[in-house]
């Protein structure tokens, strides 16, 4: 009887978690689908499901802009983001999580905090910001605040992950003569690293996909991905078989990158028993 | 060669005093073990010599030399963890190899140490294991490893047999003390475990709420505990206590008046106090014998029989209980009224503010 309920159950959530999978991954499909569209299939309705493709949108969208020039910029954003933030995060992190203080979960509350601001309430501050120090439409001026808006969720998740170590392994090493900086590098680090890595791909994702700061602070220089796309959403009314295809250009990358490395994290989750 | 000195030691947690002012000279080769409670501050006394905690006031004095603010890895000390604290990313050879790499010592002579080290804990054939491969007697083994390799003019031990189950924990003591007596390093133990403190100890430093209760061998604690804590601390099944009134003493002597009205003249002396003062009487289980007839009667409430030895609980006339530990073939059984003999010689007096009453004579083996 309770394992009837039981087996009925977990097909239920089974269902669910389908079903809620599917509907998240529509939008994605139905823009890959449009991309192979012709720009008249593409606004018909009935919507076709079945047609004949054709790579007619993307060739287009090659020729009008340089797409290698946007994926160019968004790596090099998102790479340099991600990689200063880690770097200013697994200190900050390892203080708070092995010397806490009376003020450690109020400062984690209050940087958390920082994140429910909408951004475009401090869009002219760091846009004058940027103006007078001449990082407006560069690389490095985008990368610095990617890295900034992105700061306090990665202390946040590198905090929880370096909570998982037990601290006696860190006194150990420090037993050993291990300078603070050795336990970091030689005994904490390698420890947390499918926590480092899975906080770093975050951070690579959230880069690649941020719109507000690279629309409003690039306009050709640096203009990363998301600008590529914008791009093609407005002057002569929408072409939606074109910027589907931008779309589905700006996506894939990221989108294939985080498959392959979904399965090694998930491999160096499992690997490296910490306890 | 290796002394160790606390001065006055103190630790403070935001506002609470956790060590309260604890002096302690460890001599050279000495093995010394922290007993006490949960909660009074073994291991943070132990973590504050290790350097691994601040110390708040106090000097902590290392062969002479003030350590107070040297690094935990400078120290010249090592320390074996409750929970081992293996590097779970390193197998058992790197390990041991991490403390010696960082001293920078030379390739040729860290091998060689390794495996003089492996040879002797039978490490040999898990040199490349990893530590989630090993069992709790192996890690513990590798934890003991890495800490001798790297030959410390000090050893410390967390509560180090604590997570191994009875047979391993009774295996690993004999191993240390033999270790001990071949090493002849200076060694700080803190553990819960009577039997290990009383077997491993030279010298044992029991501790209550930060404070030192009684430091001597573990003899001497058995036969003079200094009060009524350390008393009831060492020794299991724990000490027996009753109330008295203390009607007078010499240099002999000093004889109290019991609950029934009987009077025991116990060898103590007793310089101060009056006469009609409440005082406690204390005996061991295995100094009460049991008889079939006299004074102090009661009757048998429960028996537990362990094979070797019989505990026998005894509920006096004054409702008090007395533990007995008697032959394991008695034939006592419960319901049945007994008679409880005394031996004055192995009784303790205890004041009203704890304090023990002196001995008039040290016992032989806790001189
Ligand atoms: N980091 C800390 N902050 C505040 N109080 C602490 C801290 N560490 C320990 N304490 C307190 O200090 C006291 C002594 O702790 P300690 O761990 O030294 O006890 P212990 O004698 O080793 O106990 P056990 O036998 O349970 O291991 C405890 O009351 C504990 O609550
Ligand atoms: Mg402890």
């Amino acid at each position: 009887m309770a394992l009837k309920t039981k087996n009925s159950t977990r097909i239920g959530v089974t269902i669910l978690g389908w079903g809620i999978a599917l509907w998240l991954f529509f939008p994605i499909f139905w823009m890959f689908l449009t991309s192979f569209k012709s720009e008249v299939q593409a606004i018909s309705t009935p919507p076709k499901l079945f047609f004949m493709p054709t790579l007619s949108s993307y060739a287009e969208v090659f020729e009008r802009a340089s797409y290698w020039h946007f994926t160019f910029n968004t790596v090099i954003v998102s790479v340099g983001a991600t990689a200063s933030a880690i770097a200013l995060a697994v200190p900050a992190a390892y203080s708070m999580a092995f010397m806490p203080s009376k003020r450690t979960r109020g400062t984690l509350l209050w940087m958390l905090s920082t994140r429910m601001l909408p951004p475009v309430g401090v869009l002219v501050p760091i846009y004058l910001l940027a103006r007078n120090t001449h990082l407006l439409d560069t690389c490095t001026g985008l990368a610095i605040v990617d890295m900034l808006t992105n700061l306090p969720i990665i202390v946040w998740m590198l905090y929880t992950f370096f909570r998982e170590v037990p601290a006696p392994i860190l006194e150990a090493g420090r037993m050993d003569g291990a300078t603070r900086w050795q336990e970091m590098t030689m005994v904490l680090l390698p420890l947390a690293l499918p926590g480092i890595a899975s906080t770093a791909l975050l951070s690579l994702i959230l880069c690649w996909n941020e719109a507000f700061w690279s629309l409003n602070l690039t306009s050709s220089h640096a203009a990363p991905l998301t600008a590529f796309i914008a791009s093609f959403s407005s002057p002569e009314g929408l072409f939606f078989g074109k910027l589907s295809a931008a779309s589905t250009l700006a996506v894939a990358p990221i989108l294939v990158f985080g498959w392959i490395s979904q399965k090694q994290l998930v491999r160096g989750l499992t690997f490296g028993a910490v306890k | 060669m290796a002394t160790v000195e606390l001065k006055n030691l103190r630790k403070t947690y935001l506002t609470e005093e956790i060590i309260k002012g604890i002096s302690l000279s460890i001599e050279d080769r000495e093995f010394v073990v922290f007993v006490g409670p949960s909660g009074c501050g073994k291991s943070t006394l132990l973590r504050m010599i290790a350097g691994l905690e601040d110390i708040t006031s106090g000097d902590l004095l290392i062969d002479g030399q003030r350590m107070n603010d040297v690094e935990p890895g400078k120290r010249g000390l090592a320390m074996v963890f409750q929970s081992y604290a293996l590097y779970p990313h390193m197998d058992v050879y790197k390990n041991m190899e991490f403390g010696l790499k960082l001293a920078g010592m030379p390739e040729a002579e860290r091998r060689e140490k390794i495996e003089h080290v492996a040879h002797t804990l039978q490490l040999e054939p898990y040199l490349h294991h990893k530590p989630g491969q090993l069992s709790g007697g192996q890690r513990q083994r590798v934890a003991i490893g890495r800490a001798i390799v790297r030959n410390p003019k000090v050893f410390l031990f967390d509560e180090p047999l604590s997570n191994l189950d009875a047979a391993l924990r009774g295996q690993m003591r004999v191993e240390l003390s033999a270790l001990h007596r071949k090493l002849g390093a200076t060694t700080i133990y803190v553990t819960h475990d009577q039997v290990e403190a009383m077997t491993m100890a030279d010298k044992i430093v029991v501790l209550q709420k930060g404070v030192v209760e009684q430091i001597g061998s573990p003899l001497e604690l058995y036969h003079h505990p200094r009060n009524l804590f350390v008393a009831r601390f060492i020794g299991s099944p724990p000490m027996n206590f009753f109330p008295a009134i203390f009607q007078g003493g010499d240099s002999a002597g000093s004889s109290v008046q019991l609950r029934d009205g009987s009077t025991l003249y116990v060898p103590v002396t007793s310089p101060g106090i009056l006469p009609g003062t409440k005082v406690t009487v204390g005996i061991r289980p295995e100094h009460v014998e049991l008889a079939p007839s006299g004074p102090n009667s009661g009757t048998v409430e429960v028996i537990e029989r362990l094979g070797a030895i019989t505990l026998v609980h005894v509920r006096m006339s004054d409702g008090e209980i007395i533990v007995v530990q008697t032959d394991g073939a008695v034939l006592t059984d419960v319901d049945t009224h007994v008679s409880l003999t005394l031996p004055p010689q192995n009784c303790h007096l205890f004041a009203p503010d704890g304090l023990a009453f002196e001995a008039c004579r040290r016992h032989p083996l806790a001189a």
